[in-house]
């Protein structure tokens, strides 16, 4: 038995099983992640004014690994170049630099969930705010009000963390922010502290309400934050896999049938340029907000 | 019944080699003459007609279940709070005999209502032993465990019972056969399909087991409750980490719901003394993960489906030749590949929500058990109501549209007529797809979503009616004039169609905002969507079953055994659904634990029916005794019959019964429609589409109008 158009196209839809088979995937991963960045625009537009984090990431970490998938993607696209002019070498090659770009792509986004899960948010109720507010204001700390949960929030990383009181090294103000948003709201003349070595400030931890590191728990854009990058991390560690597969023991097809091993790498190539899709939205609507 | 094949010859093929029919005559000896184990032939086959049958028979065991499940809570709806012994239960069937033989004039006394017999705590009833304490104490049903019967009811028919069956049986096991293919597309994709199936049963059966008890939110799980339902920590918090080498800061202002929320679900449960289970692993968060595995199976399949039908036809099947089955399954596959993925990015968020602490769905200023739920807020259970009818509305077409497919096949056939109006038919059923994917929020009316947004849903609502009418008709007129037999798929067949109807019909109200605000969680909207998926498609699979029954097995089920068990159902199943019109008419809510019979001031005219139905329910349950036993012995016993019994059109009667590895014995080519009854000049009334075209002189019919000599064959003028 013999099932046919495996790895020759049918002459009326011009496609093979797997070519069609892989965009019908692609098809339904189009929704998962559409349900994802719909999730996204819920909670975005339902968030309170201001409150929505921003520059909370690092953009060249993200501009780098965008590059890195571009790359790879390019690289993808060698190997299954080379297969159809069927040389094998620089298949191989093409490919192990595409494994590596995503080993590499892995590599950047777990110290970038280092640093959410290092990295500190403190609610400070309302009425302790004044006590901080001079403090914060000199070390052009990041400062905002969240006025359903009665609070000032402050981010920054826990330096230590005492029997009554948390130090934390703060967060300040982005740069272009300061003239824009919190000319009103913080006094003038905050910038010349702000340069030099790490300046610490001490909360009472009767003063503060709700706080934790920048994990799901802590807010919903950390949430969509992780779920979404998340996913697609399993994606890109599902396609190495492949990936792997088809640079060892799956290239043993070649030998036999370097048509079909091609068809094959097209398909993988398909699947990787659509993640590398995803994080193209993924970047702007994540990082550069 | 044409020739069939001699038995010696029959048998002469089935112990040459099984794995090589497909190949005739001229088989390769080199390779593919190997047999499979029994492992790799009934379990992990990679072969379309093993996997559908696979499908089957978990399909069918998971119907009967969670009809178990839901006879259970019948009995909580009729008598509320009596404990469920068999002592109960017998005094209550004693107490009907007797009512039925006072009223016949047989017994002089009337009868006196059985009073309810406690339970001895020593001697525990078989319920409590199997559901635990915690559920039904002494026999009585708990709250918390009629919600879970009612969610897991909902999820078990839905995604463990119907879709397999309906999409997944069928598609699998006729689908190739009828378009011709030896297979399906990806074969080893189809088998991890439904290992993944299984996986996701078995999950979803197990969290029964654990500590609290199974899912309770309702099959559409809706937030805020799915977050916080089986939360053990909000009762009583335990600080034991499991994972004890991951730093975790817990703050101590507020021991519930605060601080550092990463390590609060990372605790055990303190069950009884000795017992300790892992708190994030409970009955909630377990259907979300045996969710995730289903919705990934029925995706992989709906690809493997979509691939097939549009690769695999062979030689011969133009899209118009294909038979409206597998029209239906492609539109089917098409709902499930594009209408799962957001319910599986929703079960992620859920399952993020109850595991990591998250608010996706929940609003800030929650309170829990009388204490405020300290989380970050700014989510919205609207966004999880959103994401899940995204999903749940084509999923009612997912459940029907299988369903309509089966009985066009069967009607076709059992009316010896060509269907009426195939093309509108065809055209309607990828208008209704599409429409399906844009009417969700009708579920959603008093959500308090904005009347522009409700009015949107509402016009989009009543369009989708119209490709299902359409439908509908064209079934209908199809009998028309037909020489029509009753066997016993066609007994299904013709009870479905009024009672499908009866289920379409009443939808209409509902599709408008102002009558569905009354109707909406009453006891009328339970009665209207089981009218459509109980009496509606499972009557439909039942046809299926007994029309391919002699397919997948050479053999006939009983037509005695059919009639025993057909009538008694068909009747039953209104006796069942159609008081609940009234009962929902008259404004009775559908969520009542005790059938609203704490309102009674407000249901006392409608409330008696609630013991009529449950007895309906439960005499509906042995009513399927004589289908197990049919289906279950005619597989070995049933009347042998040839290749085409039903004298049926479609390819998959050109297959050998059962078809072998390969599905033809050799090579095959679709001549022409897949109705080709009753045509004129033809020496019998069914002409096969494998029937090469007779070498005729005068010009072939292949598309367009027929010519004017077969306009009117078996339809009388409508003028």
């Amino acid at each position: 038995m013999e099932i046919p158009y495996t790895f020759t196209a049918r002459p009326d839809t011009g496609l093979y099983n797997g070519k069609l088979g892989i965009w019908l995937f692609l098809a339904s991963e189009v929704m998962l992640f559409g349900a994802i960045f719909t999730a996204y625009l819920f909670v975005r537009l339902g968030a309170e004014d201001g409150t929505w984090p921003d520059h909370i990431q690092s953009v060249p970490l993200g501009f780098a690994n965008t590059c890195i998938l571009i790359t790879s993607s390019i690289t993808m696209v060698w190997a299954w170049v080379a297969l159809k002019e069927r040389k094998f070498n620089t298949y191989r090659v093409a490919l192990a630099i595409t494994i590596l770009c995503g080993v590499v792509f892995l590599c950047i986004k777990a110290k970038e969930y280092r640093d959410k899960y290092v990295h500190f948010g403190f609610f400070i109720k309302e009425e302790a705010m004044v006590k901080y507010l001079p403090e914060l204001t000199k070390l052009d700390a990041f400062y905002v009000a969240v006025p359903s949960q009665h609070a000032f929030e402050v981010r920054g990383h826990l330096h230590e963390q005492t029997a009554n009181s948390f130090v934390i090294v703060p967060d300040t103000n982005p740069k272009y922010l300061v003239d824009l948003s919190k000319k009103d709201a913080a006094a003038p003349a905050a910038s010349e502290s702000a340069g030099g070595e790490e300046q610490t400030f001490t909360i009472d931890k009767a003063d503060v309400g709700r706080w934790g590191n920048l994990l799901p728990a802590y807010g919903t854009y950390y949430a969509i934050y992780f779920l979404v990058t998340g996913l697609h991390a399993l994606h890109i560690i599902g396609g190495i896999i492949v990936m792997l597969y088809f640079l060892t023991i799956g290239s043993r097809l070649y030998k036999r049938n370097p048509e079909q091993l091609s068809n094959r790498i097209e398909v993988t190539g398909i699947f990787w340029h659509f993640v590398d899709l995803v994080w193209i939205t993924v970047f702007p609507i994540l990082y550069l907000t | 019944m044409d020739a069939l094949p001699s038995n010696s010859e029959a048998a002469a093929v089935s112990s040459h080699d099984a794995s090589s029919h497909g190949h005739g005559a001229h088989d390769d000896h080199a390779h593919g003459h190997h047999e499979l184990g029994f492992l790799r032939s009934y379990v992990f086959s990679t072969d379309h007609k093993v996997i559908g049958i696979q499908y089957l028979w978990g399909g069918l065991f998971f119907l009967f279940f969670g009809f178990l499940l839901m006879l259970l809570m019948r009995w909580q709806l009729a008598f509320p709070g009596q404990p469920l012994t068999w002592v109960n239960a017998s005094n209550h069937m004693m107490y009907q005999a007797h009512q039925i033989l006072y009223h016949l004039g047989l017994m002089a006394a009337a009868p006196v209502d059985p009073v309810p017999v406690a339970a001895d705590p020593n001697d525990p009833p078989l319920l409590q032993l199997i559901f635990g304490k915690d559920q039904m104490p002494g026999g009585v049903m708990t709250g918390d465990f009629y919600n879970t019967l009612g969610a897991m009811h909902g999820t078990i028919m839905v995604f463990f019972g119907i879709v397999p069956v309906a999409f997944a049986a069928f598609g699998n096991y006729v689908m190739p056969l009828q378009i011709g293919a030896v297979d399906m597309a990806f074969p080893r994709l189809n088998m991890s399909s439904v290992i993944l199936f299984f996986a996701s049963a078995v999950l979803m059966c197990s969290s029964f087991l654990v500590p609290g008890g199974a899912a309770k939110s309702g099959w559409t799980s809706y937030t805020p409750l799915a977050t916080i339902a089986d939360q053990p920590l909000l009762i009583t918090p335990h600080f034991l980490d499991l994972f004890g080498f991951l730093p975790v800061w817990v703050t101590t202002e507020v021991p519930k719901y605060s601080g550092n929320l990463w390590g609060m679900h990372l605790f055990w449960w303190h069950v009884g003394t000795s017992f300790k289970w892992p708190m994030w692993l409970t009955g909630q968060s377990i259907w979300i993960i045996a969710m995730a595995f289903n919705i990934t199976s029925s995706l992989l399949s709906s690809v493997n489906f979509i691939t097939t039908i549009v690769q695999l036809r062979v030689k011969g099947m133009g899209w118009m030749r294909m038979p409206f089955f597998v029209w239906s399954q492609f539109v089917t596959a098409f709902l499930l590949l594009l209408a799962f993925p957001p319910l599986e990015a929703a079960a992620l968020m859920q399952l993020m929500d109850r595991l990591a602490g998250s608010s996706l769905f929940s609003p800030g200023g929650l309170v829990v058990g009388g204490a405020p739920l300290v989380s970050s807020g700014g989510g919205t259970p609207l966004l999880w109501q959103h994401l899940f009818w995204f999903l749940g509305h084509p999923e009612v077409y997912v459940l029907v549209l299988p369903g309509l497919g089966i009985i066009t096949e069967i009607i076709a056939n059992n009316s010896r007529k060509p269907i009426w109006g195939y093309n509108q038919m065809v055209y309607g059923v990828m208008v209704l797809g599409f429409l399906s994917m844009i009417v969700w929020a009708h579920h959603m009316y008093l959500t308090g979503m904005g009347t522009a947004v409700s009015s949107f849903f509402q016009l989009t609502t009543i369009i989708i009616s119209v490709p299902t009418i359409l439908i509908l008709s064209s079934l209908i007129i199809s009998l028309w004039g037909g020489a029509i037999r009753f066997t016993s798929p066609m007994l299904w067949a013709t009870a479905f169609l009024p009672l499908f109807g009866i289920g379409g019909l009443t939808g209409i109200p509902l599709a408008f905002n102002a009558p569905d605000t009354f109707l909406h969680d009453s006891y009328y909207i339970i009665a209207h969507f089981h009218y459509v998926i109980a009496p509606g498609t499972i009557f439909a699979l039942f046809a299926g079953i007994h029309y391919w029954y002699p397919k997948a097995t050479g053999r006939m089920m009983s037509e005695f055994w059919n009639k025993v068990h057909f009538w008694p159902t068909m009747i039953l199943m209104n006796c069942v659904f159609f008081p609940m019109f009234l009962q929902g008419m008259a404004g009775m809510h559908r969520r009542m634990y005790d059938g609203g019979a704490t309102y009674e001031m407000l249901n006392k005219n409608v409330l008696h029916w609630n013991v009529f139905i449950s007895e309906a329910a439960w005499l509906m349950g042995l009513a399927q005794i004589p289908f197990i036993i049919n289906f279950c012995f005619s597989w070995k016993y049933g009347r042998k019959v040839s290749d085409n019994p039903w004298e049926a059109t479609t390819l998959e009667w050109a297959a050998p019964s059962p078809p072998p590895h390969g599905n033809f014995t050799g090579p095959i080519i679709a001549y022409r429609g897949p109705y080709e009854y009753s045509v004129p000049g033809q020496p019998t009334d069914f002409t096969p589409q494998w029937e090469p075209l007779p070498p005729i002189s005068k010009p072939v019919r292949i598309s367009g109008p027929p010519p004017e000599e077969e306009r009117n064959i078996g339809f009388p003028a409508l003028g």
